[in-house]
């Protein structure tokens, strides 16, 4: 933290006494956090560094040996039998897991008082020097101004970055970790049995053995069939409605379009269990209606190709809306002038639509389409409460027919306890959709505009 | 040759409107299905007619006599209106400093949250366990809207693209009239976010609303729950026998959230496209 404000003018003493205080500052700091401050007779703001760190430091030195030993072995004690008096009692052994969090928190709060330390020492030394230039140090109250003025963007996302810190970027290490273990039932599941480390293994087994490869094979083929078919069908389907609304000679839009925004509008666990009665084969009203007309209608949830259609049914009538609503709002962005001069020039409305109007959705909503098939190959709720990945498939492990690699990464956690292979396939998920992201959104303008805005 | 025109451009008239009611017919038949089937005597799944032949409310009274039904709407709301909050403060103000200040390792910070938030929330389910029974905040709804609000700093794109749209100038004139970083923020940027503070709102809302899996973890006593678990424990269970009344369930949740989103809908539309346009 630099302290002294360049725009202000340098008060009083203007002779420097000679004495080398950015050394002594600097050192003291390297002694304790905040001793340096107190040095530069900046009380407020050594005290306050100083209590942070002696918190800190008494967090981390009593329990850092700790973390590193659980860290490095996951736990060298089962849990065991005593005996107690004339009954064999369990006595509880490490619990490698809870051991593992606990070690990543201890790790991330050290890391935190590092950076505090190393900005801490920096200051010191910055305030000194500017006492041999013989300036007067900040005080207490010019600090905050300051820190409000220069710190300003770091002040406001540091609160929302400290949980992303624990809640997700821990969370996220701690089950990249959980990949290079045997975390997983029935034989090694804490707190009975202890946890190790196994390298690569679990990589190499879930591509080699049959079983576990055919099911990866399947289920990721789905998953991408899904994400393709989910995306294209809603996209053309809400522009194809959207189209059909925004016609000059419609009455009524927006009635139309309240009424077409009901799916989106009604939370969407509730439609989705609402659409597994709906669809329910003995039951279900659409089977009725079909027999009416005399049809037999399939095993929607129960038949592995139906289930399939049906999800996609779904999930399309859960999401043509948004993308209605998206490409309603383009259109109206789109000159008048164009059609106009089209219309001129003689364009049928076919080429019309060819040479206007999809090119200029596409453009603004490229960017979204790629988005929303991330989202898609991650689409949990609907394949969930829909079908909950059913039918079975019996030469899958733990996986059905509509089961996409999130979903089975459940069933393989929550369900069956095979962390250690939802835990490979997490961060298979992971890199498809960060490589895709990442690529998407480079291209962004709210990345990209940076240097020309300003 | 004209009189061809006309017939069929009425032609086309004609089957726009049919086209137009089926999709209608499609969009609202489900909806409309179940809020019929909340007033049907007895409880099973299979009508012979879409209206009831007879008519009865006592669905809706068994909603609450049978299930904790006003404590789960009571646990709901109260949890998503509380991360909402808290959600929309944290997404408003990262937006506004990636959209108005530089600061070193901007942009790999962005880049860095942006791909956190691809991150399939419940992959790091379990970790979030051990880290709230460490805390000990497991069968406790803070530790809902502890979770719900912790991620929502990693959705500020939308809010950096539609701020990066509010013209450097206005900013400029507050900032000659002496404003500080708040002031601008308070005074410029809050006024203009309206479509955005609406759809942030209105989607976290809806998110923490929705949400099974990290709900059906954490909280595990029954009077605890939410509206999201305890209608999917009614239907997963035995739903041939209280199809009815979970159908009155479905739409006692369903009407006040859609009636946010339809009194909503211009301000949702603002705020999508204005976080859309870029190109």
């Amino acid at each position: 933290m630099s302290e002294v404000n360049t725009s202000s003018i340098p008060t009083l003493s203007p002779v420097a006494d000679g004495v080398p205080h950015a050394r002594n500052a600097a050192l003291l700091s390297v002694v304790a956090a905040g001793l340096g401050q107190l040095y530069n007779r900046q009380f407020g703001k050594g005290v306050l560094l100083l209590a942070m760190y002696a918190i800190g430091l008494f967090f981390v030195i009593t329990r850092l040996g700790h973390a590193i030993w659980g860290l490095t072995t996951l736990g060298e004690q089962k849990q065991q039998l005593k005996l107690v008096g004339k009954v064999y009692q369990p006595v509880a052994g490490d619990h490698s897991i809870f051991l593992m969090v606990q070690g990543l928190i201890v790790l991330f709060v050290a890391m935190l008082l590092v950076l505090l330390y190393a900005a801490a020492i920096r200051d010191a030394y910055r305030t000194g020097k500017l006492r041999e230039q013989g300036n007067q140090p900040n005080r207490f109250a010019d600090t905050i101004r300051y820190v409000n003025d220069k710190w300003f963007p770091y002040m406001i996302v540091s609160p929302p970055l400290l949980f992303v810190l624990f809640f997700t970027v821990l969370p996220i290490v701690f089950s990249i970790l959980i990949a290079f273990t045997d975390y997983s039932s029935p034989n090694h599941l804490p707190p009975a049995n202890l946890v190790n480390w196994v390298g690569l293994t679990n990589f190499l087994d879930l591509f080699q053995l049959s079983a576990w490869a055919k099911t990866f094979y399947g289920v990721f083929t789905w998953t991408m069939t899904w994400a393709v078919l989910s995306t294209v069908t809603t996209f053309f389907g809400g522009f194809g409605i959207a189209l059909l609304v925004q016609q000059k000679f419609i009455r009524f839009k927006s009635f139309w379009r309240t009424l077409y925004m009901l799916p989106f509008a009604i939370p969407s666990f509730v439609s989705l269990l609402i659409m597994r009665n709906f669809f329910n084969t003995q039951f279900g009203p659409v089977n009725q209606y079909l027999r009416w007309f005399g049809i037999e209608g399939p095993e929607w949830l129960a038949d592995p190709f139906w289930a399939k259609v049906t999800v996609l049914i779904v999930n399309f009538w859960l999401g043509f809306p948004i993308s209605m609503l998206l490409i309603m709002g383009i259109l109206t962005t789109i000159p008048r002038e164009q059609y106009e001069a089209a219309e001129v020039d003689g364009a049928s409305p076919i080429q019309r639509f060819r040479m206007i109007t999809f090119p200029g959705v596409m453009y603004s909503l490229a960017p979204i389409l790629i988005g929303t098939f991330a989202g898609n190959v991650n689409n949990f709720g609907v394949i969930f409460l829909l079908t909950g990945g059913n039918p079975t498939n019996s030469e899958y492990q733990f996986a059905g027919e509509t089961d996409l690699l999130i979903t089975w990464l459940y069933k393989l956690s929550i369900t069956n306890g095979k962390y250690n292979f939802a835990s490979v396939i997490s961060i298979i998920i992971f890199v498809i959709i960060a490589g895709l992201s990442i690529w998407n959104f480079r291209r962004t303008k709210a990345f990209k505009e940076e240097e020309t805005y300003r | 040759m004209r009189t061809g025109y006309r017939l069929r451009q009425s032609l086309w008239v004609a089957t726009s409107y049919v086209l137009l009611a089926l999709t209608g017919l499609f969009a609202v038949f489900p909806a409309l299905w179940v809020v019929l089937a909340s007033f049907r005597p007895g409880t099973s799944l299979f009508s012979e007619t879409l209206i009831p032949v007879s008519w009865t409310v006592a669905h809706y009274s068994e909603l609450f006599t049978q299930f904790p039904f006003a404590e789960w709407y009571w646990n709901t709301l109260k949890i998503a209106v509380v991360s909402t909050i808290f959600g929309t403060i944290f997404v408003l103000l990262t937006g506004y400093a990636f959209s108005r200040f530089r600061f070193y390792g901007k942009k790999n910070l962005m880049s860095v949250l942006f791909v956190l938030g691809m991150f399939p929330s419940f992959m790091s389910l379990f970790a979030v366990y051990i880290l709230l029974l460490n805390m000990d905040l497991l069968n406790k709804h803070s530790a809902l809207i502890l979770v719900y609000t912790a991620g929502a700093a990693l959705g500020y794109l939308v809010v950096k693209g539609y701020y990066d749209t509010i013209p450097k100038s206005l900013e400029e004139a507050a900032r000659l009239d002496g404003a500080s970083h708040w002031g601008v923020f308070f005074r410029i940027f809050l006024p203009l976010s309206r479509p955005m503070i609406v759809l942030l709102s209105v989607t976290s809302f809806a998110g923490a609303f929705n949400d099974y899996i990290f709900a059906q973890v954490v909280l595990r006593s029954t009077e605890k729950q939410t509206l999201a678990v305890g209608l999917f424990n009614m239907v997963s269970g035995n739903f041939a026998t209280q199809f009815t009344i979970f159908a009155a369930g479905c739409v006692l949740v369903a009407l006040p959230i859609t009636a946010v989103f339809l009194v909503f809908q211009r301000f949702l539309v603002e705020g999508l496209t204005a976080g859309a346009d870029k190109g």
